[in-house]
């Protein structure tokens, strides 16, 4: 053991705690410690990588024959719906990720830092954004080789996945909030896929709503899921069976998928806070 | 005038559901000195320490760290403090170096100062050979080590180790005892509860006793040993013989005790060399033959006796984030 330890107290530090400039400094900190625990445990991400090309060739060429899509082929059409169905149940991760937090011993460190807890939450989801952003592309090449073709070019995808991107980052907080209510990662696996999976079958993303029993339409016509693929849809330039609906979510997609994130967001975010609150200290 | 308390605490009190965790603890500690927190598990030390640290919030009294009131001011507290307990808080999937970092950064140290700092504690602690493993790789010692370390990234004022060698292996006890001598020969204030009579005597300057959450008895550690007897010597002889308390009495440090008829003594003694060997000698001298020797250190169970009339108690359950390992370490 070399000299004495240097534990002179020092009183400054960069930037003022307590100022914006720390508190990007700390998610950015807790971005990077995502992304070298997926460097780790690629697997974690296999909802993100491995999942899209998987669902996406087996819908495509297991319903594609059986499908009759009016305007188009079932390809052209599905695409779209697999890149919101993909990203929605990725979200998952952000239920597992926060629930996994509060049960190791790494959070106990945290609640003796002079840091902002909701550094914790935004770092964990700004990471999910990036896995989501992994996803959504995945799809996108995933179809591409198959034979998909967006009729509105590169400008239409980038804006496509802009609408999709921000849809998953406000379920990812609706996912937080899940990860902060049960006591392990196991039970918000369980709950996320409970949750997730009905959210994203019964809509517009793997098939046209006019197919559905009559009492399903409605739920489906109003889910933000199906608001997000037809707004794929439209804005990739692929056939869009839901505009030939006379209502008001078939109608205007876009409007409707921006303002399904914000409102998820503008519930989720503040209840998300105040659980992490209570849940770290007692 | 003195300088004010650095660690500051009045009453604190804090029920966990049914169970009366902490009934009423204060205490004082100067800055630059350290105070040892000593009692069996269960007795409140370590629901002291997460009030001191603002993980938890006491039910009634108050505590001020480094000026900074723990209720009222906790992030201003969080700035000046570093604490390391039984578990490791260290992130397992991530290496040595990166955890420190992490913490660094989280502490709002620059990305570069961050960096270096993580090297140098790594370099004192002598764990730079694994600062690029995972720590899922490192052995129960290292990871003590590491998570001193991280307690110290941000350089604090006031450190609370809570139970830092309890589960460790001998070596790795006497280790870290090294470490945290050397920790404070700069200043920094040190709380540090433990159950062992003999961590509290090495390390601290004062020792407050705690026992079903209140606090029994502070002194020093000479002012505690004194109050139970300290070291001494029991001897058991083959047969009864009166003549062997005089032939005791002047290597003794206070009156010799005989026990069972005679048969067995007990003599206060100053630990020294050649002392047993002296013993023997003027005992075989005088013709009187020994079956056993043996020296008695105080235990907490001593202390406990003195005070309190019984001994340290069987393991209350505290709250679980306590980790088996209390369960390894029966009271001694």
């Amino acid at each position: 053991m070399t000299a004495t330890l240097d534990t002179r107290t020092t009183g400054s530090r960069p930037s003022p705690p307590g100022s914006l400039g720390s508190w990007w400094r700390q998610v950015a900190a807790l971005t990077r410690r995502n992304l070298w625990h997926v460097r780790r445990e690629p697997a974690q991400l296999s909802d993100a990588t491995v999942q899209p090309v998987l669902f996406t060739v087996l819908f495509v060429y297991i319903f594609g024959a059986a499908m009759v899509i009016p305007g188009g082929t079932y390809k052209q059409f599905a695409i779209a719906g697999l890149v919101v169905f993909n990203i929605t149940t990725s979200t998952m991760g952000t239920a597992v990720g926060v629930s996994a937090d509060l049960k190791s011993g790494v959070i106990d460190r945290f609640r003796t830092l002079p840091m902002a807890r909701s550094a914790i939450l935004a770092g964990r989801t700004f990471s999910d954004l990036l896995a989501s952003i992994l996803c959504a592309t995945i799809v996108l090449l995933t179809g591409f080789v198959i034979g998909w073709r967006p009729g509105n070019g590169l400008p239409g995808v980038v804006a496509g996945l802009a609408v999709a991107v921000l849809f998953a980052y406000a379920m990812s907080w609706l996912m937080a909030c899940v990860g902060l209510s049960v006591g392990d990662p196991e039970s918000a696996q369980g709950i996320g896929l409970l949750v997730l999976f009905p959210i994203a079958f019964v809509s517009s993303a793997m098939v046209p709503i006019q197919g559905m029993p009559g009492w399903m339409q409605p739920i489906a016509e109003w889910n933000p899921v199906s608001a997000v693929a037809g707004s794929l849809r439209e804005l990739f330039g692929n056939p869009n069976p839901a505009a030939l609906r006379d209502n008001f979510p078939s109608q205007n997609p876009v409007l409707m998928a921006i303002v399904w994130s914000l409102a998820i967001m503008a519930v989720c975010i503040p209840i998300a806070r105040a659980r992490l609150k209570a849940r770290t200290v007692d | 005038m003195t300088d004010a308390p650095e660690i500051l605490a009045e009453g604190l009190r804090k029920t966990y559901g049914e169970q009366l965790a902490v009934a009423d603890v204060s205490l004082s500690v100067a800055p630059g000195e350290i105070l040892g927190v000593l009692g069996p598990n269960g007795a409140g030390k370590s629901t002291t320490v997460r009030m001191l640290t603002t993980m938890t919030r006491p039910d009634a009294g108050r505590a001020v760290v480094a000026g900074h009131d723990v209720a009222g001011d906790a992030q201003a507290v969080r700035r000046v403090i570093g604490v390391t307990g039984q578990d490791a808080t260290l992130d397992e999937l991530l290496t040595g170096a990166q955890n420190l970092e992490l913490v660094g950064e989280l502490s709002g140290l620059s990305r570069r100062t961050a960096r270096a700092r993580a090297v140098e504690l790594l370099d004192q602690f002598e764990l730079t050979f694994a600062a690029d493993r995972m720590v899922k790789t490192y052995s129960g010692g290292m990871r003590r080590r590491l998570d001193l370390g991280a307690s110290l990234v941000a350089r604090p004022r006031v450190l609370f180790l809570d139970e830092p060698t309890t589960g460790l292996d001998p070596t790795s006890r006497v280790r870290m005892w090294e470490v945290i001598r050397r920790l404070v020969a700069d200043g920094t204030t040190v709380m540090l509860t433990t159950q062992y009579l003999d961590e509290a005597d090495t390390l601290a300057d004062r020792i407050s006793v705690i026992d079903h959450g209140l606090v029994i008895a502070e002194g020093t550690a000479r002012e505690l040993k004194a109050s139970i007897g300290g070291e001494h010597l029991e001897i058991t002889l083959e047969q009864p013989d009166e003549r062997a308390a005089a032939a005791l009495a002047p290597l003794a440090a206070g009156p010799v005790q005989v026990i069972e008829g005679g048969k067995r003594l007990r003599a206060p003694i100053v630990p020294q060399h050649g002392l047993v060997t002296a013993v023997v000698r003027a005992l075989d001298d005088a013709g009187i033959p020994v079956d056993d020797i043996e020296i008695h250190h105080p235990s907490l169970d001593d202390v406990f006796f003195s005070l309190t009339g019984h001994a340290a108690e069987e393991p209350v359950a505290e709250p679980t984030y306590e980790t088996s390992a209390d369960e390894l370490m029966p009271t001694r």
